[in-house]
């Protein structure tokens, strides 16, 4: 909300508007104008289906027939529903390892792309080349790498007998949710790294010159400069993380569908199962709630916890 | 007294002398550091790069110079006939109309919408303004997971399911809370003066947008078109959920598709491969064209 406060506040006041005094009809009607497409567009695709949303969670309904009160009955099968259990919890398992392995590298990453070498600036460039595909092409050229047998894996595991990487790495229940973390990795980390980038570049290098003539050595210069200065940019990132890694949809349903043996199958596949499989769009809003009042908890506690101010001047420098 | 007063100023005359020849030196050597840094940096290069390389490899090679020659080394067996197949033998041509339509639209309406709202935000000369902002930035915090379920409904009844102009819609509406947001700061910098200059010109609210916000903005625009534009092209859920004919499948659902009909005795490969590296090509030659301002269309993922 401070967020909305902030930015309102006009550079300027409305002088066109208080000097011309033309009637309140007409002043309305010229803000009316401008903000009628963008309301409208929010209102029927986003507030609008957000509440519908909420409306079928208690309801009976499977596209065809009509749409019928179902009362509790959708939210009780919630609490007896051992699958989307375990999707709850793969889901808060992605986010959480997610977290773990994409902070620290791309926090490395985005220190060292921050560096002015003419070298770094090419190999940013190039860092970047996943957030250019899209998640379909991702997904399908690293099933090229790991598919059994003639995957480009399996041929190195052959040839070069190194047994240990000929593995089925998406169909192994022990592996796969693992192989998933990598290929999220490999796809945002670039992202994360931006933002540690432009972190690292705003800390002042009088900072530097001090702990440097103070004798610390790379790591001290790390734990004493560095870290406490990227605060703000690690707040702002885990938010990122943590609200993404909840919407973990397209990698999985195009390389595992939710299996195997259920070990990748995210809240988001779950919702897609039972609404778009099996057409039991109640209980699928159900799944759709949670998901949304997951996304919007956990920034919220993040945000509470850390404070509001700290995420805004992390996001500085980047747009 | 003295000498305790002299010690500190010979500690700092000593590590000046120091850093300043560690500072001449590095010039020629790099430190230790460089080194570690260098490497870790190639490998994470090679990290992104091997997959893709493996991806055009394949893609130039035929369904049996794929499964018999050596992956991993582009020797012999070169062809284009998988490419040839990705043209002849699949919808590619409209996969790739759609996506074009699907992206242009979506940029024009993200920009004009979202450009149109900041200018009615920071020049609101009633309340309506700043309430539709709040009501507005609510929407950073919607996931569209959420609504997918009352998204296809909604486009159902309104005869928008299953066309590119339901798609360009929907992904407007899922964009505009971020675009509106990075608009209206920008636009509430241009100068009162310059607004009012156009007052006492007489001029009206369209030709104040065209003349003077429009220019003065274009450098966020840039940035809304380019974030916009990547998410609609890289779309994947919403095409999935929104649309089922041919006529209308984009191309990352394409490509899936070809993907999922190719696959008897194991997945055709390269032309899988060939419709990946030829549904990014566009982006990329954008990207090498326009790095910086891509630099900064990306980052806008981040405000998501």
């Amino acid at each position: 909300m401070s967020v909305g406060s902030a930015a309102v506040r006009p550079g300027s006041p409305p002088a066109v508007g208080a000097r011309m005094r033309s009637g309140g009809a007409q002043r309305l009607a010229a803000d009316i104008l401008g903000l009628s497409p963008a309301l409208l567009l929010y209102g029927v695709f986003i507030v609008v289906p957000m509440l519908f949303a909420l409306v079928l969670s208690f309801t009976r309904w499977n596209v065809v027939g009509p749409i019928r009160w179902a009362g509790f009955a959708n939210w009780q099968l919630l609490f007896s529903d051992p699958l989307a259990h375990g999707a709850l919890l793969t889901t808060i398992e992605l986010a959480g390892l997610s977290w773990v392995v994409q902070t620290p590298l791309a926090m490395a990453l985005g220190i060292f792309i921050a560096g002015r070498q003419r070298y770094r600036a090419v190999y940013a460039s190039i860092y970047l080349l996943p957030l250019l595909m899209s998640t379909a092409a991702l997904a399908l050229m690293w099933q090229g790498v790991l598919a059994p047998t003639f995957g480009g894996m399996a041929f190195i595991a052959r040839n070069l007998h190194l047994g240990f990487l000929d593995q089925n790495w998406l169909g192994d229940p022990r592996l796969t949710f693992y192989v998933i973390i990598g290929l999220v990795t490999w796809q945002f980390v670039p992202l994360h790294t931006l933002l540690y980038q432009a972190g690292r570049r705003a800390i002042p290098n009088e900072l530097y010159e001090a702990i440097r003539i103070d004798g610390a050595g790379p790591l001290q210069t790390f734990f004493y400069v560095t870290l406490p200065q990227l605060r703000y940019t690690i707040v702002t990132d885990t938010i990122l993380i943590l609200t993404g890694s909840l919407t973990y949809f397209d990698i999985i349903y195009i390389l595992t569908q939710g299996g195997p043996a259920n070990t990748t199958l995210v809240l988001a596949m779950d919702m897609y199962n039972v609404g778009f499989a099996q057409t039991l769009f109640g209980y699928a809003s159900v799944l759709a709630v949670v998901l949304g009042a997951l996304g919007i908890a956990v920034a919220l506690v993040l945000v509470r916890l850390t404070g509001f101010g700290s995420m805004r001047s992390g996001q500085e420098g980047i747009s | 007294m003295s000498a305790g007063a002299v010690a500190p100023a010979l500690r700092d005359d000593v590590t000046r002398g120091r850093t300043a020849g560690r500072a001449r030196r590095r010039r020629r050597f790099p430190r230790p550091g460089g080194i570690v840094a260098f490497i870790f940096g190639t490998v994470w290069l090679c990290v992104v790069l091997f997959p893709i390389y493996y991806m055009i490899l394949a893609s130039f090679r035929s369904q049996p110079a794929y499964l018999n020659a050596n992956p991993w080394v582009p020797n012999g067996g070169f062809s284009l006939s998988s490419w040839a197949q990705l043209f002849q033998g699949t919808s590619m041509a409209t996969y790739l109309l759609n996506s074009v339509l699907y992206t242009a639209g979506t940029i024009v309406v993200v920009v004009v919408v979202s450009l149109m709202a900041a200018f009615r935000i920071v020049r609101h000369q009633t309340r309506l303004g700043p309430v539709a902002f709040r009501l507005i930035l609510l929407g950073l915090a919607v996931s569209i997971y959420a609504v997918l379920i009352p998204l296809y409904a909604i486009t159902s009844e309104l005869h928008l399911y299953d066309t590119v102009l339901g798609l360009v819609l929907v992904t407007s509406a899922a964009s505009i809370s971020l675009a509106v947001l990075l608009t209206v700061n920008y636009v509430r910098l241009i100068p009162a003066e310059l607004f009012d200059a156009m007052a006492v010109d007489g001029a009206s609210e369209l030709e104040v947008f065209t003349k003077l916000v429009f220019p003065m903005s274009r450098p966020v625009v840039g940035v809304v078109a380019i974030w916009a534009g990547i998410g609609a092209w890289n779309n994947f859920v919403l095409p999935l959920i929104l649309t089922q004919s041919t006529g209308s499948t984009v191309l990352p659902l394409g490509i899936f598709s070809i993907y999922t009909t190719n696959s008897g005795y194991g997945v055709n490969v390269p032309i899988v491969m060939a419709g990946c590296l030829f549904s990014l090509l566009p982006l990329l030659l954008l990207y090498l064209a326009l790095r910086r301002q891509f630099v900064r269309g990306l980052g806008a993922f981040a405000l998501r």
